[in-house]
């Protein structure tokens, strides 16, 4: 009871200061705009008015937080799943190459650390090019998969997949390579006093005592898999998908539009990551962790 | 009398379970060689305790570390049941007790005593049979499905060593085992060791840095000192087998503990 006051307070006090100044900051950004719009129509408002108008606009510079919230509500509660307006329709388009992605990202991930820990070359060779990988911009590589993947036919949800599989198998690499060292020398020196075979080694100890490593670097990987989704229906001129909602709005400069976008990606983000740690905290719990 | 002699059977062959001679063991470290063992010549025969002591660097844990095959040696030769060390270990001839527990969190204890035998490939019934046996041994019976972080240090220790009992080797290597526990539970666990002892009839060697315990425990006790690790002395322990604790208190105890102190003496260990 204590713990949980003890949490709320302080997050619903940063909340409301940020709706404060969110606030502040569509009226401030919004107001050159109305005033030049109330010039035009020869309106001279009251303050009060005019602060309030300034919130109501169809397409602010910033839209105030009740207009965003209206947005989501209504796009994600009043229309029909399958409608092209439905932010569900959106996410689950962008939901379902995240998950593909994250999957093949994972996957590549641990066979990587599995070759790094086990071949000194691969550890040697590989490491710097996977390095590299992440220092190029996603925005600059993105369309060239779609791009070289379209002239061989592969289009739809794969190219998208495979960015958040580029995005992905990075955290996942680098966290198993260090789980599976994890173990201590005396468990290392156990294993070797009971002559068992290197295989033995690995799925009795290595693969155990990497698990928590796991789990941390997927949280990492999941959130960067549905970045990397997004990313990949900006340049594909996707029709479906929170990006290829953001991309229409802001063509249209439905700035409402692009926050509820936003929202949405953010709202999914918290449900995968969320989801990735109530399933830690599963698995840690079957293999005998302290509970917190 | 030679040393070796005593333990050649009469067809010839030797009943030693561990024997060293000119035994040497040098690191190669980035300051330099470091020689953690120099000429130790030793010979442990079937069913002895013996104990070996000294300050840190005086190559106790090599010693114990080599005739594991976790080390090796760089001079001399050293046999355990009459093979090299690593025949031996693959053998499975001998049981590794560290200096802490060094039980795998993610499983309970009798998975954890059970992870010789599954690596070994005992069957299923004959794993719960050996389990349930050697956490009987060390008093541990009720505690099977309990993870480690929900035992005491000393539990703990005592699951090792029923992990170490389980597979049935004849040689137990023991490298401080109790060094980091509290010596209200040292007492306790030196005085189950020497009962398993006398029980299982086993082999026993023990490192150790403290004076007590060695004589306590041990049929014979190895004196080393380091800069190079080498043996001093070797006290064999005139006490009973049967040893209650306050056999502590006897004239008998402490003299031989005075003899370690002055073995130890001898090899400088004391000097600054």
């Amino acid at each position: 009871m204590n713990s949980v006051t003890e949490k709320i307070v302080p997050v619903t006090t940063i909340l409301i200061a940020i709706v404060i100044g969110w606030y502040a900051l569509a009226m401030v950004m919004n107001a050159p705009f109305q005033r030049d719009m109330n010039r035009r129509g020869n309106v001279t408002p009251s303050t009060v008015e005019f602060l309030e108008s300034t919130l109501a606009q169809a397409k602010p510079i910033v839209p105030a937080p009740h207009q965003v919230v209206q947005n989501v509500y209504e796009n994600t509660f009043l229309r029909k799943i399958t409608s092209n307006r439905s932010l569900v329709y959106h996410a689950g388009v962008t939901l379902s190459s995240t998950l593909l992605g994250f999957t093949f990202g994972t996957i590549l991930g641990i066979l990587i650390a599995v070759g790094i820990v086990h071949v000194a070359a691969l550890d040697r060779s590989l490491m710097p090019w996977i390095i590299a990988s992440q220092t190029i911009p996603i925005l600059a590589i993105a369309p060239m998969i779609i791009v070289v993947l379209a002239a061989v036919n592969i289009t739809g949800l794969l190219p998208k997949a495979l960015i958040s599989t580029y995005l992905s198998f990075f955290p996942v690499a680098v966290g198993m390579v260090k789980g599976l060292r994890s173990p201590e020398l005396m468990h290392l020196d156990l294993m070797h006093t009971y002559n068992a075979s290197p295989s033995q080694v690995f799925w009795k100890l290595r693969v155990p005592a990497s698990v928590p490593f796991l789990f941390a670097s997927m949280k990492v990987a999941i959130a960067a898999s549905l970045v990397g989704a997004i990313v990949g229906e900006l340049p594909t001129g996707a029709v479906a998908g929170i990006g290829a909602k953001l991309l229409s709005a802001s063509y249209f400069s439905n700035t409402i539009d692009m926050w509820a976008a936003l929202v949405a990606g953010s709202v999914v983000a918290m449900l995968l990551v969320g989801l990735v740690g109530i399933v830690s905290r599963l698995v840690e719990r079957a293999m005998g962790a302290r509970p917190a | 009398m030679n040393p070796t002699q005593q333990y050649k059977r009469a067809d010839g062959t030797q009943s030693a379970v561990i024997a060293a001679s000119g035994l040497g063991l040098t690191f190669q470290t980035n300051d330099g060689p470091v020689q953690a063992l120099s000429n130790v010549d030793l010979t442990i025969g079937k069913g002895e305790f013996v104990s070996f002591i000294g300050p840190s660097g005086c190559g106790k844990t090599t010693f114990l570390r080599a005739i594991a095959d976790l080390e090796k040696p760089t001079a001399g030769t050293l046999t355990v049941n009459g093979m090299t060390p690593e025949q031996a270990r693959e053998a499975r001839a001998y049981g590794y007790v560290f200096q802490a527990a060094a039980l795998l969190p993610w499983r309970t204890i009798e998975r954890n005593v059970g992870l010789p035998l599954e690596i070994m490939g005992n069957t299923k019934a004959d794993q719960q049979a050996r389990i349930k046996r050697t956490l009987d041994m060390v008093n541990l019976t009720g505690f099977e499905k309990k993870y480690p972080w929900q035992l005491s240090g000393g539990m703990q220790q005592r699951a090792s060593i029923a992990r170490a009992l389980a597979f049935d080797a004849d040689l137990l290597l023991m490298d401080e085992p109790f060094g980091a526990l509290d010596e209200i539970v040292r007492d306790h666990l030196n005085e189950q060791l020497l009962e398993l002892w006398a029980r299982t009839n086993k082999t026993i060697c023990f490192v150790t840095h403290s004076i007590p315990e060695a004589v306590y425990l041990s049929t014979r006790i190895v004196v080393m000192s380091p800069r190079p690790g080498r043996v001093t002395d070797v006290i064999e322990s005139t006490l009973p087998r049967e040893r209650p604790l306050d056999i502590r208190e006897t004239p008998e105890f402490l003299s031989i503990a005075a003899r370690v102190r002055d073995g130890l003496r001898a090899g400088h260990s004391y000097d600054d």
